[in-house]
């Protein structure tokens, strides 16, 4: 698979560690979330059949966190985006 | 006799024209006692034991493709029962007792061969963690045995010894490991199923659960609606699409697994061998191919395909183990996909639906569960409570900080 960096360009997913579902970037707040909220985050994932926006590192190359989404039927990758950028939109500082 | 030399000789004289099938194909009836979605391994075996064992009648199994068409026909068919921890390993070797009689309960050639597994060890923190790991099975009525470097030569002398990186410094074995024909697993537990009475049902997709006021009525499927006063889920790497119809969302990802067949050589590896610091293993299938494979691909897929990253990183594994194989040529490789759990370790439980059960989360290594999952989820699902060696395979483990993380990696499934 070739992910399309943002600011590199086409780069060979080998050079990327995968963390999962991107919905981990909307971390319940620890201080007012209850427990049973927090399990769902941590634990629990839609895992699609089909499109599927999800977390990469690129650790071989800029350190960079991307949104990646792939649809994962396929494998085919339609969207790339700086994580920085996505959870900017979502509201949040950093 | 359905099964006899004389029948062999006698039906290749007449062109193989008198054999029959091995299972009737029933048309699914209105209504059920037990449905179960499956026909993998843990279907067809938790059918088979709901009526054999726990006295069941009125079963089915809704499979949407053909029986043994998922991961029970495309595994590596490893059979072991190598845990550490309390919540697995009296669950494995209850599997692997399972596995030494099976051929006899089914009455089927599933050619269980417990030829033995080795896992290599190649420093001091290895062989200590082997070793205790060695010792939690034996107090589990399992067996161990600790091989040294030079017993470990003794199997296989052209292993590389002095790998820079992983010299070999000996082995955890357990002599009572195998391999197994997964196919024949899945024809036997359905032929048996079938005989007592279950009727199963292909080609037959669930596409919707009908649920009212908190309990299960029945499924919709692709030959039309099935009622049901019990429905459990056996579906492997499509648990996540199956338990959505019951507005669950699961500890699971799905990940593709891919495993690979090398032509036929001459006898080279009598038993398993693992390899983990170079994440590959290997055996040698009756035929002479070496089978082989090492990690997930590591993303969520539902493509039953890899990459090509992970073929060469097990190449290199297989090359760094056993540089006599360089000239070996590849046969075939596939993927199957592996319900990974957040801890690695399986779930078999109720769930908030009344009369729906479910059982899921193997990983790739669901394979050597088949018996003991099938047994498990059979007493669940007639006797509503956890079989004895089951207990720790609950869904509310997350919440409650009870994981069973053999590999101690936390909540990320493409490590465990
Ligand atoms: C390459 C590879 C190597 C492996 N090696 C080993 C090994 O060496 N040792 C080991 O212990 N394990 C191994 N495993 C893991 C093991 O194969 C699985 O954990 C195990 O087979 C899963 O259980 P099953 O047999 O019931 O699954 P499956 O055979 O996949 O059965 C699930 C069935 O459910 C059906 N289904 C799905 N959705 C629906 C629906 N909506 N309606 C009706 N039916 C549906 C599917 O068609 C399928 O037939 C390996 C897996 C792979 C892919």
């Amino acid at each position: 698979m070739i992910i399309h960096h943002p600011i590199l360009g086409p780069r060979d997913a080998q050079e990327f560690v995968y963390l999962g579902d991107a919905s981990l970037i909307d971390r319940p707040d620890g201080m007012t979330a209850g427990v049973e909220v927090f399990h769902d985050y941590l634990y629990n994932r839609t895992n699609p059949a089909g499109e599927h926006q999800e977390l990469w590192y690129h650790e071989q190359g800029d350190r960079s966190w991307l949104v990646v989404t792939r649809n994962t039927v396929t494998h085919e990758i339609t969207k790339v985006e700086l994580a920085r950028d996505v959870a900017r939109s979502r509201g949040r500082t950093k | 006799m359905r099964y006899s030399g004389f029948r062999v000789i006698a039906e290749a004289l007449t062109g193989h024209k008198g054999w029959k099938p091995v299972w009737r194909d029933p048309d699914p009836q209105p209504e059920y006692d037990y449905i179960i979605i499956g026909g993998g391994g843990h279907g067809l075996a938790t059918a088979y034991y709901l009526a054999k064992e726990f006295g069941q009648a009125r079963i089915a199994v809704l499979e949407k493709g053909y029986l043994g068409g998922g991961n029970v026909g495309r595994n590596t068919t490893i059979i072991r029962s190598n845990y550490l921890l309390d919540g697995n390993e009296p669950f494995y070797e209850f599997s692997l007792k399972l596995w030494e009689g099976l051929e006899q309960d089914f009455n089927y050639n599933a050619m269980v061969s417990q030829r033995g597994i080795i896992n290599l060890i190649h420093t001091d923190a290895q062989r200590d963690a082997a070793t205790r790991r060695g010792n939690a099975m034996i107090m589990h009525g399992a067996d161990a045995r600790l091989l040294s470097r030079d017993e470990v030569r003794q199997m296989y002398p052209w292993l590389n010894f002095d790998n820079a990186r992983f010299p070999i410094k000996g082995a955890l074995m357990q002599p009572r490991g195998g391999t197994v024909r997964d196919d024949a697993v899945a024809w036997g537990y359905a032929r048996g199923a079938d005989q007592r009475g279950v009727d199963l049902i292909q080609n037959c997709e669930v596409t919707g659960m009908r649920i009212e006021n908190g309990r299960i009525k029945g499924v919709e499927t692709t030959r039309g609606y099935i009622g049901a006063k019990k429905v459990g889920v056996a579906v492997a790497g499509s648990s996540s699409k199956v338990m959505a119809h019951a507005g669950m969302r699961l500890p699971i990802e799905s990940h593709v697994l891919q495993a690979f067949v090398s032509e036929g050589l001459k006898p080279l590896i009598d038993g398993v061998m693992t390899f983990g610091a170079g994440h590959f293993y290997v055996s040698q299938s009756d035929k002479g191919g070496l089978v082989f494979g090492g990690d997930i691909d590591g993303y969520n897929s539902y493509a039953q395909r890899g990459n090509l990253p992970v073929i060469e990183d097990v190449a290199e594994g297989g090359m760094a183990l056993m540089p006599a194989i360089g000239r070996v040529r590849l046969l075939r490789t596939w993927g199957g996909i592996m319900d990974m759990s957040m801890d690695g370790s399986p779930i078999i439980d109720k769930t908030h639906v009344e009369g729906l059960y479910f059982n899921g989360g193997w990983c790739y290594g669901g394979f050597k569960a088949t018996p003991a999952s099938g047994w498990a989820f059979a007493h669940l699902l007639a006797k509503d409570e956890s079989h004895i060696t089951a207990k720790a395979y609950r869904f509310d483990r997350f919440l409650k900080g009870l994981m069973i993380d053999e590999k101690g990696q936390g909540a990320q499934p493409n490590l465990h």
